[in-house]
């Protein structure tokens, strides 16, 4: 055959890939460091130094009067947070994110568990994109729908009628705190387009979680006796406890930085986001809304590390 | 000539030594087995022929030329995976046909070539499928097919048979002996069945622990194991404490005596003692009868055609010298 | 968890899980009916009649299309930025056990576990510390930073399925690192990195948080139905652009599915 060499050791390759090649395959540490230096430098540099000059910021403060930025390193801007105005903004939006993860959860369960257990086939393909098509549909568009729904002369209102059921509907308009001249301009509002915005992250890592469990586990159970309700307490949900807490980091933290949501269905009153973005926007102080911004970091943070020692990060 | 040569080539990895201080040469044209258990050294030192494993210290050559440092694409060296590794986007024809695209062999002559290789390994006209297509055994020819169309100075096996079952594995392992044969490749294959070695190398090295514990002829490394290793991995010798040896008069050692050169009953210029049965089994051509004789357990092989002796009963055994070989030291 | 066992479902199971998919899908069959109402004014139902009439309009408005290209550009450049900062990333990571491994998928995925105001008004003050004017640049340096983390994830599901011994074997028959790049690794990860950019380009085309903070005077899509959906000026034009954005973020979401559904899922949770 006079295609093959004779030699055992090959020449290499002509030209500079022939060399380039050899030098990689004896130097593979600085092949490695040339694949990660674009994207350590792209993440390090714009976004982890963007963050750090955020973090530096909050520790400024903003001349009164002037409305100048006074470049010298003060807590003033943290103790701001902590008045009354400012310190609501930050105890309401921590309660809609922990309320919105809680029904986000008690929804997305039985859909998980239905996909995890008994969808088989088509049905498992059908459960994938129900939730995959919803969850990255554009965002705007799904708050939109919602302002279709929610308004007054909307499906909404037009059902209750329906069913003659408006007087439940203006009853609960009118209570206190969650009710509002409508849906659009109500809490309860603002809390049912979370939940639709943000539940479809609580599905995936659920219906991971739940797929992991053995079937024979339940059917253990309910052999032994396990009223189905106890089945549930005792076997399906702490099995699916570490799903549902990585689900609950995105609907938790979503959440807890939105500010197009309750600025679009909501009451005037603001979340912590609406409070960042004008801050920074007409109120042009930087450093509150750095400080601002610090919170869901730092809740986040506290968020995730607890999440791990539930070892929550196995189901992501 | 020598195919391939080791000098005290080491490989460690951090803090183990998976190949330690390992002198080889094989000659060309061999066919040469590297026999162990998992994690004896013996898959490193194929990969340090091939040249994924670089030596932490030592020398190795290929065909007199120096190959630590050398990358495997330069070396006209080619390995048949465990896992065969068939590129599961090409087709088979395409896959043969790998080595030598690379090379930049005209299209025309690397499919002629691919073609001729599939057909040496009984796949003609299967060019046209997918890896996914085919049988475990006929994924495993094809792998062959594409390391051989390269015209390899050596070709490296990694338990080449590991995943067939038991007839086409015994069917393989004629094929690529008489493979071998003709096509004059020095063949070197990695495995953990001793029965495989034995019966298709020209010569294996037994591994343990990082090191050659015996190189030799099948017939010598099955006869005359030079350690308990060996003599254990290798069949099913009887490994003879010391204080046995000396009382059958043949100095303070471990010895191997193979269960077929024992014979029930005495004979003239035989060694002889004296045991009791404690177990007995028939094997279809051989009975084998176990002793317990001076604290040591003795296997013998009794021919089918007579009776076993009875549970309990004590018998009289005996070799010829020749056959006791004492081993190296305590191990 | 699969039971061998046919067992059917309970039926109040059914009804939740059932009742749950329609929560999740009927909002979004409810845009692709107010595309089609003649009310003008408002968001009535059931609408009083049905019209094809401001498909026209729309077709013939200026600012929709002007935001829909830049949208597209935006959108087509950050994807190729993070298909390469993605693809880098995931190679160095899967291939190689090195220090920092977990840091550098940390890294990552940040810009998205961090809510995406966080992003956006760090970006901000950086660019007006650096004094970088707002610019089409700047939209597409945020759009990338958060669409490396999708590349990121599925190109190292693949890498991962990928067998070393695929690039050992390439390597083995005469290929160089180049060559088996080119023929080995690249159409292997190929459909994942294909089902990666869609996502990207979708999570791009779509993305707001960020943009309202890095763009300036500019209008995406999504930032042009933002002012659309804070000062309504022409209600059936929004409705039927929501139509049209929810038809071509469908299309690479089944696109990528398609590619990615033998073995790994789609990255979705990443989003």
């Amino acid at each position: 055959m006079s295609i093959v060499a004779d030699t055992s050791i090959l020449a290499r390759r002509e030209g500079t890939s022939g060399r380039l090649s050899d030098f990689f395959w004896r130097n593979p540490k600085i092949l490695l460091l040339l694949m990660l230096t674009p994207p350590l430098l792209w993440l390090g540099i714009i976004y982890l130094g963007s963050l750090f000059a955020l973090l530096l910021q909050s520790f400024f403060s903003i001349d009164d009067f002037s409305g100048l930025i006074n470049y010298e390193f003060t807590l003033a801007t943290y103790r701001q947070l902590l008045i009354p105005s400012n310190f609501d903004i930050i105890l309401r939006t921590v309660l809609m994110a922990a309320l919105v993860t809680l029904a986000s959860a008690a929804i997305a369960f039985p859909i998980a568990y239905y996909a995890a257990r008994y969808a088989k086939g088509k049905w498992k393909v059908v459960f994938y994109l129900g939730v995959m098509l919803p969850l990255w549909s554009s965002y705007l568009v799904k708050v939109y729908a919602w302002k279709l729904i929610l308004a007054k002369e909307g499906i909404v209102t037009w059902f209750f009628a329906k069913l003659h059921l408006s007087w439940l509907l203006d009853a609960w308009l009118s209570l206190p705190v969650v009710g509002g001249s409508s849906l659009s301009i109500s809490y309860t509002g603002t809390f049912i387009v979370f939940i639709y915005v943000w539940m479809p992250f609580m599905i995936l890592p659920i219906q991971a979680a739940l797929e992991r469990v053995p079937g024979n586990l339940i059917e253990a159970s309910a052999d032994l006796g396990g009223h189905p309700a106890q089945t549930f307490r005792h076997v399906l949900f702490p099995l699916a406890l570490p799903g549902i807490i990585a689900g609950s980091i995105f609907t938790f933290s979503l959440t807890l930085g939105d500010y197009i949501i309750p600025q679009i269905i909501g009451s005037s009153r603001l979340f912590i986001g609406q409070a960042v973005y004008a801050q920074q926007g007409t109120a042009g102080n930087i450093p509150l809304a750095a400080a601002f911004s610090v919170v869901p970091i730092v809740i986040m943070g506290l968020y995730l590390w607890m999440a791990k020692r539930q070892g929550a990060f196995d189901a992501l | 000539m020598t195919a391939v040569l080791f000098q005290q080539v080491s490989r460690h990895f951090g803090a183990v030594r998976a190949v330690d201080s390992v002198d080889l040469a094989i000659a060309e044209g061999e066919f040469f087995a590297m026999l162990g258990p998992s994690g004896s050294g013996k898959t490193t030192c194929l990969r340090l022929m091939a040249g994924f494993e670089q030596p932490t210290s030592g020398h190795i050559e290929i065909f007199g030329e120096t190959a630590e440092g050398v990358p495997p694409y330069r070396r006209n060296v080619n390995t048949v995976f465990q896992d065969y590794a068939l590129f599961p986007h090409l087709s088979i024809l395409e896959n043969v046909a790998y080595g030598l695209m690379v090379k930049g062999v005209g299209k025309a002559e690397r499919l002629k070539a691919a073609e001729e290789a599939l057909a040496m390994v009984k796949l003609p006209g299967y060019g046209a499928r997918r890896p996914g297509q085919l049988s475990g055994g006929q994924r495993q020819r094809v792998a062959l097919a594409r390391a051989l169309v390269n015209r390899p100075r050596v070709l490296l096996l990694d338990e080449p048979l590991g995943a067939l079952d038991l007839k086409l594995r015994e069917q393989m392992q004629e094929e690529l002996k008489s493979l071998q044969k003709s096509l004059g490749i020095t063949f070197v294959f990695v495995t953990h069945d001793q029965g495989e070695a034995l019966s298709m190398a020209d010569r294996i090295a037994v591994f343990s622990d990082g090191r050659i514990q015996q190189l030799g002829t099948p017939e010598e490394v099955y006869k005359r194991p030079k350690t308990r290793f060996v003599a254990d991995f290798v069949g099913s010798s009887n490994v003879l404490p010391p204080d046995f040896v000396r009382t059958l008069g043949f100095g303070d050692s471990y010895a191997s005596l193979r269960p077929e050169a024992i014979t029930l009953g005495d004979g003239p210029g035989r060694k002889n003692f004296a045991g009791r049965v404690v177990a007995t089994s028939f094997l279809g051509a051989a009975n084998r009868v176990t002793v317990e004789a001076a604290g040591a357990r003795v296997a013998a092989m009794t021919p089918a055609s007579t009776a076993p002796p009875a549970l309990g009963e004590t018998v009289t055994l005996s070799f010829l010298p020749q056959d006791l070989h004492p081993m190296d030291g305590a191990r | 968890m699969r039971s061998d066992r046919n067992t059917s479902a309970p039926l109040g199971l059914k009804i939740a899980a059932g009742l749950g998919l329609a929560f999740l899908h009927l909002p979004i069959l409810l845009i692709f009916l107010y595309a089609f109402t003649t009310e003008e004014k408002s968001y009535q139902f059931p609408p009083p009649g049905y019209t094809l009439k401001w498909f026209a309009v729309t077709w013939n408005r200026p600012d929709v299309w002007e935001a829909m290209g830049l949208s597209v550009r935006v959108a087509s450049i950050s994807t190729a930025v993070a298909l390469v900062l993605g693809t880098l990333c995931a190679a160095a990571v899967s291939r190689t056990k090195f220090f920092g491994r977990e840091t550098i998928s940390l890294l990552v995925i940040l810009p998205i576990a961090l809510p995406g105001i966080i992003t956006g008004i760090a970006l901000r003050s950086a660019f007006s510390f650096a004094e970088i004017p707002f610019s089409f640049w700047t939209i597409v340096l945020g759009h990338a930073t958060f669409c490396v983390v999708v590349v990121y994830n599925n190109a190292v599901a693949r890498f991962r399925r990928v067998s070393g011994s695929l690039i050992e074997a390439s390597m083995d028959l005469g290929a160089d690192s180049f060559q088996t790049f080119r023929y080995v690794i690249l159409p292997n990860i190929g459909t994942a990195l294909l089902a990666g950019g869609m996502l990207a380009f979708a999570l791009s085309f779509d993305e707001v948080i960020v943009t309202t903070f890095t763009a300036g005077q500019q209008s995406t899509l999504p930032i042009w139905m933002l002012e659309e959906l804070v000062r309504p000026r022409q209600r059936p034009v929004t409705n039927v652009v929501a139509m049209v954005v929810v038809l071509v973020t469908f299309l690479p979401i089944l696109g990528a599915y398609y590619l990615t559904r033998d073995g790994d899922q789609v990255a979705g949770a990443g989003k």
